[in-house]
This record gives structure tokens, C-alpha cells and sequence, in this order.
């Protein structure tokens, strides 16, 4: 068993739990701080630092095990402010990213965004990224967002990274990729109807039958 | 790093590589896959369910954590509560904050209905964040909505309802560039074509993927979609209890807000249920990849008011879920690990089954592969396992690519000081997918008046089991076809007075039935408090 402090708190709690089921060991039934308990939701973002060492880290409380002597608080919530868009409407210019997010010229550099990262984004070059305009760079430097909150609590500006980020990846799968030609042709066959005789053909055939097609049918090499 | 003894296996392994790379393991007939099925797939493990005693599915099998619960309890006492005072007002209440509970509200609002949407955690705390692999739509020249037709019924066993699979093919390409248009980045070639992968039981190689990110690029930009439209959303206020109105149409709910516990009513002139799965009730003490409110609530909601459910004896057993280390154990190792290549291998090095046959039968392979023949990987807990050679990847298509297509997988493994890109991963069937659920039709009507469903809650698309990616196109195809339904459907009716009288009928029925002992239900989370149980090998 090992000491952690929930809170301020000591709990004895075994060793290899995640944070997340040591908190459920020491008793607490949560409803904050938890989502899909495997590293996608950002639910869970927390932050702790050890007895010995003040040194504050940024995790994801499912996916961090226990230390003996870790001091830790999760951080459910957090107000970060968000601009509000008709993505229709809007250009993918960094004029546009500045008009919705005009703090962003407050960014000191500080790196305390991604210092805060538990996904080891670079959150900081996405801002500057973001100042510059250049939305593809934010969009693939960004993708692995999980948005828990933690570079917007550790911002001493009060920027929001994660938002900002999210605005440019939307203007980029809008605007700046490149549309798929073969997925239009498809849209517009299925329109015109040119597989519904196929279809109703299988949806009327007999068990038997269609078990023979989907044996015969061919596979495409991976 | 893994301890010596699983080291001495890998060995093997890696001993048998380079031949194996040459190999592919043969495909099994459909008289082999069922026999395997029947002998070790968990929906044929006896004990598991049971036959439902009151209810529309009387009689019915279902498991038998589930079919406690449907046939449990109201939470509340129907004489309590003051239907007369009207907390929310809506035109479609939408309950369930996933991908199918977005779209809906989404297309519910351009089809001119006002609405509120309800959740039980935050708005996207759900499987749809999970997804990871992709989601299927046949758009490539040599591809078609037919040939996915005749995949999904062969997934499914040939017992998916046909207008509904028909649907499902046809919204599907739709479905892909109404993302699109939102704002999601799907991977692209660089002339813009989509990057397609095969999966399991899929003939042509058609998942749309973003990196191994897709269901949080999904969900966070329909999150983002409803925040701009500014629609109604109540975060940790889950419905416990749908209401009816004085003419037996479906005409809102009662929400329980989980942080004071204090109760409100909604009237709607249509409800749409999207509350996903119910992994979290741990079917036969399975882990789970799903998040921590999957607990079959919509399920539990609609028996009450009548709605019947379909194949609620089947779940869908991920074959890959982690079998080492302990503390991520059941969560999803994608199956685009083995759609980029990677084999499933035994302690001897060997392979025992093609990795790109259906879930259902790679799941009962791998079972079979550790309880009967015994050549699993047992780890220091006792967990059996089999390999799934994850660094074949990079030699098949080169360095790099696991990197690329695989971030998720690799920062997971890294946190435990396992390097994919080097070592195998071990891998044991894990609970994922509910294949059955609420009974709708094309438009995600249930038959109940006003009641409609989208998502993993209901069932019939996929048969007895569902492909790789044809869950997020579920949500798409029926949450946006149920919004739209649901707000034309709304345009037609005057509400009469609010009734829970259905509550009072179903104790009497359950009371008749000597089942006054089950518990309250709906479930909304699970309990993994100390006093309950503290096994990490169920809660990760
Ligand atoms: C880890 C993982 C990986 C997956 N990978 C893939 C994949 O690659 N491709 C694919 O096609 N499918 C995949 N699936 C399946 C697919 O993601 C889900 O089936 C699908 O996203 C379900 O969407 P949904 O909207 O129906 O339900 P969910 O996304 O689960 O949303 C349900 C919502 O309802 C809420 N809710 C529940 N009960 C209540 C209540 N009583 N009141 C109010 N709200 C309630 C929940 O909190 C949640 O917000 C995966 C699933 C998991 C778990
Ligand atoms: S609970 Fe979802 S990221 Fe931890």
C-alpha cells in the first residue's frame, strides 16, 4: 500500500492503480472528472506534484498510475471562454482567427501550455502558428487534442489553445483539404439512382441466396 | 517492457516473423464460423442470459445484468412528482450527448424544432469519443453501397433488417462529407481521395479514418457545431423516466440532476433516445472498452413505455482488447492494428486465425486459442492473452506508419513503457458493442408514438453482429434521420396532460410477476467504490 493525498487528504491505496481508480479505492463514486476512462475524453485532466518535489505535473487521470506521496486535485472544469461561428460564413484566414480569438496576441511565450500538455502536444507553436495564420500547421500539430482544459487553466494571458485550435482544424477539413472527387461521383450516382435496382434485388433475395453471394463476393487486397 | 517471461514468447514470436510475413492464414467457410461461434463465442455461454419475465420481450433472452434491470424499478414514485409545473418546454428532446444524440439535435434544429438536449456526463463523454478505427461508406470507384449491403448482412449473420441496412449504405457516403462540411479532417491522399483502410468482414478497403482520433474528431466538432447554434444542453442530468401524455403518445421525460439530485419534468412533443451502450454492466464480468455511463439506460426507458427490443442477446466482444498491462486491461487496442497488417499469434509464434475475419469470429478464435488448446500468454494476474504483432506493420508498409496511423496506440503503450512500434501487444477478447437494442424503423421511429431512437441504443442494423466502422455511421445515419423525423412528427401534435400512469402499471405488472425485488433502474453509472468491488481488472 502506499500514502497519496486526495485533496490535501491521505489515503493508503495500492500500488499500479490508475489516479482514477485510486480515487474509487480511497471511496469517492465520481461524476466529475471521468469519461471514457481510456484517454480520449479529457475528462479527467489533473494535476499533482510530489512530498518531495514541488514541481507541479499536468496528467490524465486514467491514464497515470499512482506514485507514492503524490499530492493531487483533478480538474474538471474550467471557464474558458469560446467564440461563437457559423463555419459556413466565416474564411480560413488568420484575420479571422485573430477577429474570434483577439487574445491570441497576448500569448507571452511562456511554454506553460505545453509544459501543461498531457498529450506532449507543442500547444505554444500552435499559437504562434494560429498569430501567423498558418492553419494547416495548427491543424496537424493539434490533432491529438484531447481538449481537457489544462493549457487554458495554465495560461497566465487566459487564452484558450484548445479552442483556438479546434477553430483552425474545422476551417481546414471545411476549406483547405482538398475535396474528395470520387466520394462527390458517388454522392451523385447514389442520387441518381443507380444502385437501387442492385440493392432491392439483394434486399428481396432469399437467405440462401444471398449467403451464396457473399461467399462469392471478391476481396480486395489490403 | 515486458517481464521475462513474456519476453521468452516474444521471442518466439519475432523467431517466426519473417516467414510469417509471407503468410496468410486461410479464411474459414460459414460452416467452420458457426461451429466455432456456438463452442466459444460468449452470446453462446449458457449461464450468461436469461429469459425476461415481464415486459414487451416476455419471455425473451437477454443477459442477466441487463435483464435485471429491465425489469427493475421506477427511481421515483410517480404520486411524488407535479407534472403540472414544467421545468423545460421543448419541441424534440434529444437524450444522450454521443455522436447520434448530436446529429440529431443538429438536423432536429434545421428541420425547425426547437430543442434540448440532455446528458448524463458532459456533452461528449460517450463511446462515440472512443472510436477509433473509423467509420465505412463505400465511395471508391470499384466500391458500392451494394457490396456494403452484402458485407453488413454477412457481418450480421444475415439477420439485419433490410430497409434499415439499405439506409445505412445509402446515407453513407452523405454521411462522410456532411462531416466534412462541419469541419472534420478526414485522412485524405494528397489529391484529396480518401485514405481507405480494409476491416474485419469488409470486402473493399472502405474506412474513413482521422489518424486512430476519428471518434473524438467526430465528436468534438459536432460539439462545437451545437455550442455555435447555441442549443439547449443540460450536462449531468440524465433522464430516468420518459413521460406519456393522456393519448399514450411518448411526450418527455424526467431528468435527475446527478450533482443535487433534484428532479425536473420536460415536455416534448417527441423524444429521441441516443444513450449508446451498456458495456459499464460488465455482461458475464467482462471488462469493457466503453466509457463510464454506458449502462443501457434508453434500453430500460423505452421497455417501460412499451417499445420493443432486438437481438438483446448479442454483444459484440472486442477481440483485441489489452490483456497487459493490468491497469489499462479491456480497453480497445483499435482494429486498425490488424487492418495495417499486424497478425494475431500464439505463445508458440504461430497464427491461429485470419485477423481480418469478422469480430465475433476472430473473438471466439482467440478464446479458443487460450481455453482449449492452452497456447495463450498467461501474465504474472493470471490474464491470458495471445500476440498481436503490431511491428510487422512497419515492415509491411514502412518505418514510420505506426507512428503516423497509430498516435493514440502508441502514446497508450508508451505510458506503460511499451514501445508498439518494437514489441507485440497482448490482447484479450474485451466487452464493446451492444448489436441489439430498440426496434426502429428507416426514420428511427419505435412504433411508440413520439418515441424515436438513434445510435448503439437501438438495434436491427447490424443483425447479430456489427462491423468495424458501421458504428459511427449508425449514429450519423439514424441521429440525423431521427431528428428530422422527430421535428416533422412534432409539427402535427398538441400535447394532452402530462402522465407518469405507465410507472403505476408497470409496478403492478412487475408485482404480479413476483419481480418486486429487482433493482431501481435505470443503472446510470456503476459503482466502483471500494465497498462494491476494486478490482482493477474492472474498472479500467
Ligand atoms: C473504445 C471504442 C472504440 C470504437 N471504435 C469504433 C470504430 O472505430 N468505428 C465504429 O464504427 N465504431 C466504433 N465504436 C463504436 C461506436 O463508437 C459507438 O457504438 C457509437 O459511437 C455510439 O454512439 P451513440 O451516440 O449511439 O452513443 P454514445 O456515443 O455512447 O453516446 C451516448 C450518450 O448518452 C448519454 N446517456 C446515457 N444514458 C443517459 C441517460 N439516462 N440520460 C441522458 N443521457 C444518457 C451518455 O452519457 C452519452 O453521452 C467504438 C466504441 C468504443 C467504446
Ligand atoms: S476519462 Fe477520458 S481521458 Fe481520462
Amino acid at each position: 500500500m502506499i500514502d497519496i493525498y486526495i485533496m490535501g487528504r491521505r489515503y493508503q491505496v495500492p500500488e499500479g492503480l490508475t489516479i482514477i481508480q485510486a480515487l474509487e479505492y480511497a471511496g469517492y463514486k465520481l461524476i466529475r472528472g471521468v469519461g471514457c476512462r481510456a484517454g480520449f475524453c479529457g475528462a479527467c485532466a489533473t494535476i499533482y506534484n510530489n512530498k518531495n518535489d514541488p514541481q507541479l505535473r499536468y496528467a490524465l487521470a486514467c491514464q497515470t498510475v499512482v506514485e507514492p506521496e503524490m499530492y493531487l486535485v483533478q480538474l474538471p472544469f474550467f471557464p474558458a471562454g469560446k467564440a461563437f461561428y457559423d463555419l459556413g460564413k466565416i474564411k480560413p484566414s488568420g484575420e479571422v482567427i485573430l477577429n474570434l480569438y483577439p487574445d491570441i496576441v497576448k500569448c507571452l511565450g511562456c511554454n506553460s501550455c505545453t509544459k501543461s500538455c498531457p498529450q506532449d502536444l507543442e500547444v505554444m507553436e500552435c499559437m504562434s502558428d494560429a498569430l501567423r495564420g498558418d492553419i494547416a500547421a495548427v491543424s496537424i500539430k493539434s490533432f491529438d487534442c484531447v481538449m481537457c482544459g489544462l493549457c487554458a487553466a495554465r495560461c497566465p494571458q487566459g487564452l484558450v489553445p484548445y479552442n483556438i485550435a479546434l477553430l483552425c482544424r474545422r476551417l481546414y477539413g471545411r476549406y483547405l483539404s482538398l475535396p474528395s472527387k470520387h466520394l462527390q461521383d458517388k454522392i451523385e450516382e447514389i442520387a441518381a439512382g443507380e444502385f437501387d435496382s442492385e440493392l432491392e434485388e439483394l434486399k428481396n433475395m432469399s437467405e440462401d441466396k444471398l449467403r451464396q453471394r457473399y461467399k462469392e463476393r471478391t476481396i480486395e487486397p489490403p | 517492457m515486458y517481464p521475462t517471461e513474456m519476453e521468452k514468447s516474444i521471442a518466439k514470436l519475432e523467431a517466426t516473423r519473417e516467414r510469417r510475413l509471407k503468410e496468410t492464414f486461410p479464411r474459414l467457410s460459414l460452416d467452420e464460423i458457426e461451429s466455432l461461434l456456438e463452442r466459444f463465442h460468449p452470446d453462446f455461454w449458457a449461464e450468461g442470459t436469461r429469459q425476461l419475465g415481464v415486459g414487451p420481450n416476455k419471455g425473451d433472452r437477454a443477459p442477466k445484468e441487463l435483464a435485471d434491470l429491465l425489469e427493475g424499478k421506477s427511481y421515483i414514485d410517480p404520486d411524488q412528482i407535479d407534472l403540472g409545473k414544467i421545468d423545460y418546454d421543448v419541441d424534440v428532446l434529444i437524450i444522450g450527448g454521443g455522436g447520434a444524440g448530436a446529429s440529431a439535435a443538429l438536423l432536429a434544429q434545421e428541420n425547425g424544432a426547437s430543442t434540448l438536449l440532455v446528458t448524463k456526463l458532459r456533452l461528449g463523454d460517450a463511446n462515440t469519443v472512443g472510436a477509433q478505427a473509423g467509420t465505412q461508406a463505400a465511395d471508391r470507384p470499384d466500391d458500392s453501397p451494394a457490396i456494403h449491403y452484402l458485407d453488413t448482412m454477412g457481418g450480421g449473420g444475415f439477420h439485419n433488417i433490410p430497409e434499415l441496412v439499405e439506409v445505412l449504405v445509402k446515407d453513407a457516403p452523405l454521411v462522410i462529407r456532411w462531416l466534412e462540411s462541419l469541419g472534420v479532417n478526414w485522412d485524405k491522399e494528397p489529391d484529396g481521395s480518401m485514405h481507405e483502410l480494409p476491416g474485419g468482414g469488409t470486402s473493399r478497403n472502405r474506412m474513413h479514418a482521422a489518424r486512430d482520433y476519428t471518434g473524438l474528431e467526430e465528436m468534438r466538432v459536432l460539439r462545437d457545431e451545437i455550442r455555435n447554434r447555441e442549443l439547449n444542453v443540460l450536462e449531468f442530468s440524465p433522464a430516468v423516466e420518459l413521460l406519456l401524455d393522456s393519448n399514450g403518445r411518448v411526450a418527455g421525460a424526467i431528468l435527475l440532476d446527478l450533482e443535487t439530485n433534484e428532479l425536473s419534468v420536460v415536455r416534448a412533443k417527441a423524444v429521441i433516445l441516443a444513450t449508446g451502450g451498456s458495456g459499464r454492466l460488465h455482461y458475464q464480468g467482462f471488462p469493457t472498452t466503453n466509457h463510464y455511463g454506458a449502462t443501457g439506460d434508453g434500453l430500460v426507458l423505452a421497455y417501460r413505455v412499451g417499445a420493443k427490443l432486438i437481438f438483446m442477446d448479442t454483444m459484440q466482444y472486442h477481440p483485441t482488447g489489452v490483456a497487459y498491462p493490468q491497469q489499462i486491461l479491456g480497453q480497445l487496442v483499435t482494429e486498425k492494428v490488424r487492418t495495417l497488417g499486424a497478425q494475431l499469434v500464439n505463445t508458440e509464434g504461430e497464427q491461429f486465425i485470419n485477423p481480418l475475419e469478422t469480430r465475433d469470429v476472430v473473438a471466439s478464435g482467440i478464446i479458443r486459442e487460450c481455453q482449449e488448446r492452452q497456447k495463450g500468454v498467461v501474465t504474472s494476474n493470471g490474464q491470458c492473452g495471445v500476440w498481436l504483432d503490431s511491428p510487422m506493420i512497419d515492415i509491411i508498409r514502412g518505418r514510420g506508419t505506426i507512428a503516423r496511423e497509430l498516435p493514440a496506440m502508441v502514446r497508450q503503450f508508451t505510458r506503460f513503457d511499451i514501445d508498439i512500434t518494437r514489441k507485440p501487444i497482448l490482447v484479450y477478447p474485451t466487452l464493446h458493442y451492444q448489436n441489439g437494442g430498440i426496434r426502429i424503423d428507416a426514420s428511427g421511429a419505435t412504433g411508440i408514438p413520439g418515441l424515436f431512437a438513434a445510435g448503439e441504443c437501438e438495434g436491427g442494423v447490424h443483425g447479430r453482429n456489427r462491423l468495424i466502422g458501421n458504428s459511427t455511421l449508425d449514429i450519423f445515419v439514424f441521429g440525423r434521420r431521427a431528428g428530422k423525423a422527430a421535428a416533422q412528427w412534432g409539427k402535427g401534435v398538441k400535447p394532452g396532460s402530462l402522465s407518469l400512469e405507465h410507472i403505476h402499471r408497470w409496478q403492478e405488472e412487475t408485482a404480479r410477476a413476483g419481480l418486486s425485488s429487482r433493482p431501481a433502474s435505470p443503472r446510470l453509472l456503476p459503482d466502483y467504490t471500494r465497498h462494491e468491488q476494486t478490482l482493477a481488472s474492472l474498472t479500467t
